[in-house]
């Protein structure tokens, strides 16, 4: 921006319109320059939708899940003050000492995923208990002034919009010259809570019944751990002065453990509140909730590779715990699909891909052709149709419609019988594939999950599974069946049916053959002769070896076998299914570039090796020699990397000029090359402060001349 | 706080005045009993005297000499009264019971309350209006320095009808005066000097005068001490209020067994009134069943005693809320089911985090020259005693955690963690993250390019129940356990 002011100083450049004409960005982020015929509009489109059904659908999930603290929170806040609705004179209440009702509500350490809950927590507050809730956050209240300033600013804010928005104005005024104290806070309360109460008729009336007749105020410290011991202590002794004029409650948000409401409040203080504590859901379960609804579920056509799904899992569980921060990198998988697989637009619902398929362009048919899995489709089929697929767009596009449909119908299936699989192995001991479902899931996806060490394993203990398990598994897997919408599986829940009744028969037969068969360990008692026990032993031992499996052996066998055949059947891994790279995004380097990123190994890359970033062919160096054509800044970095803690100056000053003039004048005159020429001093210590100022090095105070490194290593 | 407005009228013969040497009467009355007041002023009515005398039970000693130093309604008084006493000794209550009892005009301004010098003199100016006026405040008084105070103050004080009766400003919680500008606390000490009126200022503070002095010196107020309740004061206090379905007698054995549980842990007279009534429906439960006679002492004894000590052990300590504790004890429920705030110390943390903090905790409590021996392959044979030197011998735990710098923390990360670690920038964040959550605190606020410093803040117990779930034995890298 410029202005047509002469002298130098700031100046203010106001946002030109707030309002950005979305139709003009839609397609021109996707378009690439060259071809257009790459549906690239209807990419946008696509995603943009399949995006909206995603974040609705998080959204109803974290809701409901939320629910039940929620719940109890607002119960709580109701009973709070509810003898301070009734005004009871009772001798207990007269003689207890008034305590301000405090929620301590246990968040866990992902805090980036707090602003949500809170946002809810306040949504619902104003919409059951009271108009009047105040956020507050530490870095805004570093004293108690700040931390009355917002808490008045937004408790009286938050009238307004409850009255009509006209007298906004005045009100704006009035809170500058009203006096940031608990009096005026109270003054305010009470002529509000009166107008509420002399309000005639009309729809605010309504809104106002929600609420009682005089609502609590509600104060919820977002981070409790951040805030200075001080300014809580004082507001809480304060407030507590008030408790009767104004019925205030607390919730301090907390990441850590209700231990620190101990380390930063004294007795004197805590035993002023009256703690209650309110836990919410463990993030493992609540990304466990996510993962099973928005991944293993066929309502979105859209999946997510193995490698990539273990790169955001990997991200949760290492580094940040956050379910946003999951749900943030599952969009940037499906932008990223989106916007680099042209053949994403065929991503879409079963019932338009038809119409999508038949739209194509010949550019695109030659993408598909071009896909790898297709390729070896093809190299599998007969030579004339080799040869019709290779040529005939047409008949690629009915080709590629039937492929697309088989692999929806994969879909379905693999996640009914991944479920099923789910419920023998979460219940081995040890947990072999996994104890959840999301490990199972990727040990499916990353190759054929039979010929894996720990299904032989798993397949073994369930062979060993008592009856009572296996009899309730089944069920379980019969209920999974039905309630799937996969089609084939009318077989499948006859086959474990019919297991179940048979197991019901056993049952009626063991009791039968009990009193049939003679136990040898009966006969064993009798015989006294040792000669004749050893022998008896060994019989035993022999027929037991050899004895036939019992019925109930037999029929566990045969589950286990016909599980098996279903694993083997179904949760074929998704590559080797043709046309996969449609619906599967699998560019987890790219994800973990822009998820995970490294910015000293980056920066040691760039450094080091500036090829790689600027793609210069002359500055393609061989091992480790230092070429003179590479940035002034990248020979000294090289060259201090070969020294110590400390540097000195003029040595490296040296090295430098040794280097520059390496190529330029192999023979130079001895006289000029013992003085350092001006431009290349010059250029050294450009690069050095360039150096100092990312942080590599900095001026030392321990020796004259030199600077100390505050790096180790080469990374 | 109920006045007494009704008049009294004595006859001739229970007056009497006495001479005294000094010649001024002393004002002596028999009212209905014969008791003898301990409070006597010739300025105050003895009906009044009377009755703050029953409002303040064992501080009578304190009022008397109050009212010797206050004097008459229009004579000058000290300028400045300090008093100070532990926190619940009845300075406020006290100070509170004889300006209203005695309708003495007076202001009454907690300090904590005005966290500003500004708002503190205006609300000194506020409250002199309303008292004066006995109307609502005309208008908003502006009031930014002490000059403008003083101003605004005489105006405020001529205005009024009691202008030659003494005007008690009353400071309570004082230590806070300290923290604003350094002219508030010497001006409000000589503030009679400075108004030219009848005005005593008079500040209540927990803490001793010494750690008030400024250093420049100022005018010394007269300092009056308020010792704390003794037992039996506790006992005469608390079993004045007795609930009006109880007799008096029943309500002081009550008190008698929850003086003998408390006492020894607390003193504070607020909390022990809200103890007393948290658990006396407890107490009361044979009386109500039928069970007992309510001078069944030792029954009823048998029947509290095991509960008043659950409740120091849980709801004195605020582990669990009073509201709680009532709902447990009205369904007669186990305070064991219910956890403490305490019993959740668990804190789950990412994978890497525990690992940074578990590198955070033994760069704190291990010496840097230790490092070698703990984190190289092939360090040698170094055993403790051959490289301890002398000051180590004591043990780091007992000294706390030392500040170590970032490179440090991350080449002990690096040599922990089983798999290669890359330094992505979600590592970095997790140790901000990790300061945030106040389990490592940063040391010096210098800049981060300049290497910063941190120390690790949480417990043994804590770091080694994190080590548990990661399989990480610590106590085999920690030296001070070597």
């Amino acid at each position: 921006m410029s202005t047509c002011s002469v002298s130098k100083g700031c100046f203010v450049f106001k946002p030109s319109t707030k309002k950005r004409r979305l139709s003009d960005k839609t397609g021109h982020d996707f378009r690439c320059p060259s071809n257009d015929s790459e549906d690239t509009q209807l990419r946008f489109v696509t995603c943009q939708s399949l995006w909206n059904q995603i974040k609705s659908e998080t959204e109803q999930i974290q809701e409901d899940l939320n629910k039940q603290l929620l719940d109890n929170l607002v119960s709580f806040l109701s009973r709070s003050h509810s003898d301070f609705q009734e005004k009871t004179t009772e001798w207990t209440c007269r003689m207890k000492f008034r305590e301000i009702p405090t929620a301590a509500l246990v968040l866990g350490v992902n805090v980036t995923d707090h602003d949500l809950t809170f946002r809810g927590l306040s949504d619902v507050l104003q919409d059951n208990i009271t108009p009047y809730v105040a956020l507050l956050e530490a870095k805004d209240c570093p004293g108690i002034k700040n931390l009355m300033q917002k808490l008045m600013g937004q408790l009286m804010n938050c009238d307004i919009d409850v009255d009509s928005m006209d007298d906004e104005d005045c009100v704006q005024v009035s809170q500058n010259r009203i006096r940031c104290s608990m009096p005026s806070l109270i003054s305010w309360y009470d002529s509000v809570t009166k107008k509420t109460d002399s309000e005639t008729p009309s729809k605010k009336r309504n809104s106002s019944s929600r609420h009682w007749r005089s609502p609590p105020v509600v104060v919820i410290f977002k981070d409790m751990e951040s805030f200075t011991t001080k300014v809580l202590q004082d507001f809480i002794v304060i407030s507590s002065q008030h408790i009767h004029e104004l019925p205030l409650v607390l919730i301090f948000g907390i990441a850590t453990s209700p231990m620190i409401i101990h380390r930063l409040l004294p007795h004197s203080v805590s035993s002023l509140l009256c703690i209650e504590l309110f836990q919410s859901l463990s993030c493992k379960e609540h990304l466990s909730t996510i993962i099973d609804k928005l991944l293993l579920t066929s309502r979105f056509p859209f999946k997510l590779g193995e490698k990539v799904l273990q790169v955001l899992i990997n991200i949760f569980l290492y580094h940040d715990f956050s379910v946003q921060n999951f749900i943030k990198g599952f969009q940037l998988c499906i932008v990223e699909h989106f916007y680099s697989q042209p053949l994403s637009v065929l991503c879409c619902h079963l019932v338009d891909i038809k119409k999508r398929v038949y739209s194509l362009s010949h550019d695109q048919c030659e993408n598909i052709r071009r896909l790898p899995s297709f390729r070896r489709y093809v190299e599998k089929q007969e030579s004339g149709k080799q040869i019709e697929l290779l040529t005939n767009d047409s008949f690629l596009k009915e080709e590629t419609q039937k492929l697309l449909e088989d692999l929806h119908v994969y879909h379905e299936n693999y996640v009914s019988i991944l479920r099923c699989l789910h419920v023998f192995t979460s219940s081995l001991p040890k947990y072999p594939l996994g104890k959840q479902i999301r490990e199972l899931h990727c040990a499916c996806l990353e190759n054929r999950v039979w010929e894996t060490e720990e299904y032989e394993s798993s397949l073994q203990l369930a062979r060993m599974l008592n009856k009572t398990d296996l009899v309730t598994m089944l069920q379980q897997c019969v209920e999974i069946l039905i309630a799937s919408s996969g089609k084939e599986f009318d077989r499948a829940i006859e086959k474990l049916k019919e297991f179940l009744t048979q197991f019901q028969n056993l049952e009626a037969e063991a009791s039968q053959e009990r009193d049939v068969s003679v136990s040898p360990q009966k006969e064993l008692q009798k015989k006294t002769d040792l000669y004749h026990l050893q022998k008896t032993l060994l019989e035993l031992k022999e027929s037991r070896r050899s004895k036939k499996l019992t019925k109930f052996e037999m029929l566990r066998f045969e589950v286990v076998d016909y599980i098996d055949s279903l694993v083997r059947r179904y949760l074929v891994p998704a590559d080797n299914r043709t046309l996969h790279e449609i619906v599967y995004f699998n560019a987890a380097a790219v994800l973990r570039g822009h998820l995970n990123a490294a910015p000293r190994t980056a920066l040691h890359t760039a450094l080091n090796n500036p090829h790689w970033y600027l793609k210069n062919q002359a500055l393609k160096c061989d091992g480790g020699g230092i070429s003179n054509k590479a940035p002034d800044i990248c020979i000294v970095y090289k060259l201090h990397l070969e020294c110590g803690r400390l540097i000195n100056l003029a040595d490296w000053l040296e090295a430098f000029s040794t280097v520059v003039m390496a190529a330029e004048e192999p023979n130079a005159d001895a006289a000029s090359s013992d003085q350092v020429d001006d431009v290349i001093h010059a250029r050294f210590i450009r690069a050095v402060s360039e150096l100092e100022l990312l942080g590599f090095i900095k001026p030392s105070k321990q020796k004259t001349d030199h600077v100390a490194r505050l790096t180790w290593g080469g990374c | 706080m109920q006045v007494i407005t009704e008049t009294f009228y004595f006859p001739d013969h229970c007056i009497s005045y006495l001479c005294t040497s000094k010649g001024t009467c002393i004002f002596r009355t028999n009212y209905r009993t014969s008791k003898m007041p301990n409070l006597e002023h010739p300025a105050y009515p003895a009906a009044d005297l009377l009755h703050l005398e029953s409002l303040v039970p064992c501080r009578e000693s304190q009022v008397s000499m109050l009212l010797s130093i206050f004097g008459e309604r229009q004579q000058f008084s000290f300028p400045c009264i300090f008093i100070y006493g532990h926190t619940a000794s009845g300075k406020t209550y006290v100070m509170q019971t004889l300006l209203t009892t005695l309708q003495l005009p007076h202001v009454f301004v907690n300090c904590v309350e005005c966290f500003t010098s500004r708002l503190l003199l205006e609300e000194i100016l506020i409250q002199l209006q309303s008292c004066s006026s006995g109307t609502e405040q005309t208008s908003p008084v502006r009031c930014d320095t002490l000059n403008d105070f003083v101003r605004l103050f005489k105006q405020a004080v001529d205005s009024q009808e009691v202008q030659h009766q003494t005007l008690y400003i009353v400071l309570d919680r004082a230590e806070q005066l300290r923290e604003m500008e350094a002219n508030i606390l010497p001006a409000f000490l000589r503030l009679q000097e400075l108004t030219d009126r009848n005005v005593t200022v008079v500040l209540l503070s927990e803490i001793v005068w010494e750690l008030f002095r400024p250093n420049m010196g100022c005018f010394e107020p007269f300092t009056m001490y308020f010792p704390d309740y003794s037992i039996g004061h506790l006992q005469k206090i608390l079993s004045q209020n007795h609930p009006p379905e109880y007799s008096a007698d029943f309500y002081a054995a009550y008190i008698n067994i929850l003086l003998g549980v408390f006492y020894m842990v607390c003193r504070d007279l607020k909390e022990l009134r809200h103890l007393a009534a948290l658990n006396f429906a407890k107490y009361c439960e044979p009386v109500v069943r039928g069970e007992a006679n309510e001078r069944d002492t030792r029954k009823l004894w048998k029947n509290i005693e095991p509960h008043l000590k659950k409740a120091m052990q849980t709801v004195y300590l605020r582990e669990i809320s009073s509201s709680q504790w009532e709902r447990l004890q009205h369904d007669g429920g186990e305070a064991g089911q219910l956890k403490g705030l305490s019993a959740h110390t668990h804190v789950e943390l990412p994978y890497y985090s525990k690992f940074l903090l578990i590198a955070a905790y033994l760069a704190s409590y291990n010496p840097v020259r230790t490092d070698k021996r703990f984190f190289l392959k092939h360090h040698g044979k170094i055993k403790k005693t051959n490289f301890m030197k002398k000051h180590e011998k004591t043990s780091n735990h007992l000294l706390g955690p030392k500040p170590f710098p970032l490179d440090r923390l991350l080449a002990i990360l690096y040599s922990i963690v089983d798999n290669r670690v890359a330094p992505t920038a979600n590592i970095f964040s997790q140790i901000t993250s990790l300061v945030t959550l106040q389990l490592l605190s940063v040391v010096g606020q210098n800049d981060q390019l300049d290497g910063p410093r941190y120390k690790c803040t949480v417990s043994l117990d804590f770091i080694r129940a994190i080590a548990r779930t990661v399989n990480f034995d610590i106590i085999k890298y920690l030296y001070d356990f070597l």
